[in-house]
């Protein structure tokens, strides 16, 4: 099969991008989108010039690694596929194709399609733990969880933070993101020591890093390689306005220390 | 911002009411809550503008109803209804700039999978409605407008000779379908907002918000239709 590649080239966060345009040849449908973009980097290297940097690590659709806007779409065409798992089998021989990195002010681009995605690091240190005791496990069925509760938190724990909801969002919001984390540890016993300063702090982290607010278009549902809910959304503001609720002074939470 | 660490919530507004309306969370909630007190208000309006049906006496009864027996009520009303634009317009506004903030560079290729009309439609058609109240106020609540002599009290001579003019008919016409597609949008987003909607497989899916912004849209605009077309006697 053969492609016609227009990719987003930027030589560093501060350099001035343009498109360049590539031809991909020789590609075999069963290639994924990464394979694909490898044999293009091979022809640049042997004809001396800069292969396209971009970021991916597992290549088996579990690391959040990768990810790039692929014809207008995070991740590219097939609904809950990473890039890596994206096979050029979906695309038409011939098929011109953008590749762009995911544009969001909270991830600079540091290099091509590589952005910066540390700004969910910091969301998630913000509040997305719990301090459950460690030590031996626990007995199987040792602390009660409805299959239900299990269900949802688990749904929500499928997020791999690869940014594509906020790639997606037409107002660059990682409120689906958040809303995954807020899910996961709030649904579950363990979860619930923390659970109010977790919505509280995830989300002013959130807004700090100059995330957009959700406005419910449901790109990010349709973007997110796991096919989160946008059900988690409804349960951080909910989450949110218990927390709110109840909210006391900071000092006296931490107090026991 | 990029960089910075994780934000304490001891440093920045402990004030409950503060840290609330910074976030980008609180402001939705308060668009949500404004938001579902017009839909609110407009449900009874749409149900009281239906009596000009039953002719002059009923729709001017109606209407003196509200302005002498329950008086002070409708002053109630048109305050917490004032409050409430302005809250829900003040909100978006700032989201609107956070929102066009957080992206910066365009996407040369665009390819939109979820949203919908209606959902892109919210920040212009909720200024087109704006205005749109804003006119509709001018012509049929103070008569400052009078594309035809205004006469106070008498809601079925101003509602018969305004809605006689084409282009005031039009402006109506036009005005309810971005009423119908804010609210399909909003009715729905607004209950989803405030997290009280039930966990559903396709949480797009959206009947009730639908039927709401149909009957609205049906209910407003077969007024001003009705009486251009002369069917109302």
């Amino acid at each position: 099969m053969k492609f016609i590649l227009h990719v987003w080239r930027q030589a560093g966060p501060k350099a001035q991008g343009a498109f360049s345009v590539y031809e991909a040849t020789g590609i075999s449908g069963d290639m994924s989108f990464l394979e694909m973009m490898d044999v293009v980097n091979e022809s640049l290297i042997e004809h001396g010039e800069q292969p396209v940097a971009f970021d991916h690590d597992c290549r088996e659709g579990i690391c959040g690694a990768c990810g790039m806007m692929i014809n207008g779409i995070a991740h590219g065409p097939m609904r809950a596929t990473a890039t890596c798992q994206l096979f050029m089998r979906h695309f038409e021989d011939g098929d011109t194709i953008y590749v762009e990195p995911w544009r969001a002010r909270a991830f600079p681009v540091i290099k091509d399609l590589v952005v910066d995605r540390s700004a969910f690091d910091r969301v998630i240190a913000a509040g997305g733990y719990i301090t459950a005791a460690t030590g031996g496990a626990r007995d199987a069925n040792n602390i009660l969880v409805a299959k239900t509760d299990a269900d949802d938190a688990m749904d929500a724990a499928a997020c791999i933070g690869c940014g594509a909801c906020v790639a997606a969002c037409p107002n660059g919001s990682a409120s689906l993101f958040a809303g995954a984390k807020v899910t996961h540890l709030g649904v579950l016993p363990q979860g619930q020591a923390e659970r109010r300063q977790r919505v509280l702090r995830m989300i002013a982290q959130m807004d700090e890093e100059g995330f957009g607010g959700c406005t419910w278009h449901g790109e990010c549902h349709e973007a997110c390689p796991k096919a989160i809910s946008l059900d988690v959304i409804s349960r951080m503001n909910a989450d949110y306005l218990r927390a709110l609720w109840a909210m006391r002074d900071e000092k006296q939470e931490q107090g026991a220390g | 911002m990029a960089g910075s660490q994780p934000a304490a919530l001891g440093v920045g507004p402990t004030n409950r009411v503060r840290l609330f309306w910074r976030s980008t969370v609180g402001k939705k909630i308060v668009m949500s809550v404004t938001g579902l007190i017009m839909v609110g208000f407009v449900l009874l309006h749409m149900i009281g503008n239906l009596q000009i049906f039953e002719g002059a006496a009923r729709i001017n009864a109606y209407s003196h109803f509200l302005h002498h027996t329950i008086n002070e009520l409708l002053w109630l009303v048109r305050v917490v209804l004032l409050v409430s634009v302005v809250l829900h317009i003040v909100a978006a506004i700032q989201l609107t700039r956070i929102d066009r903030a957080a992206r910066p560079v365009a996407y040369r290729r665009r390819e939109p999978q979820a949203a919908t009309v209606a959902s892109r439609s919210m920040r212009w058609g909720g200024l087109a409605l704006a205005l749109f109240i804003v006119f509709h106020v001018l012509h049929l609540t103070t008569g400052t407008i009078q594309p035809v002599p205004f006469a106070p009290g008498d809601v079925y001579a101003n509602v018969m000779g305004g809605f006689r003019i084409w282009w005031v008919t039009l402006i109506y016409v036009l005005a309810m379908i971005a009423l119908g597609l804010h609210i399909f949008h909003g009715a729905w987003s607004s209950i989803r907002t405030l997290g009280v909607n039930r966990p559903k497989a396709e949480p797009l899916r959206r009947p009730v918000a639908a039927l709401v912004a149909v009957i609205l849209w049906a209910g407003f605009s077969v007024v001003p239709v009705a009486v251009f077309f002369g069917w109302v006697r």
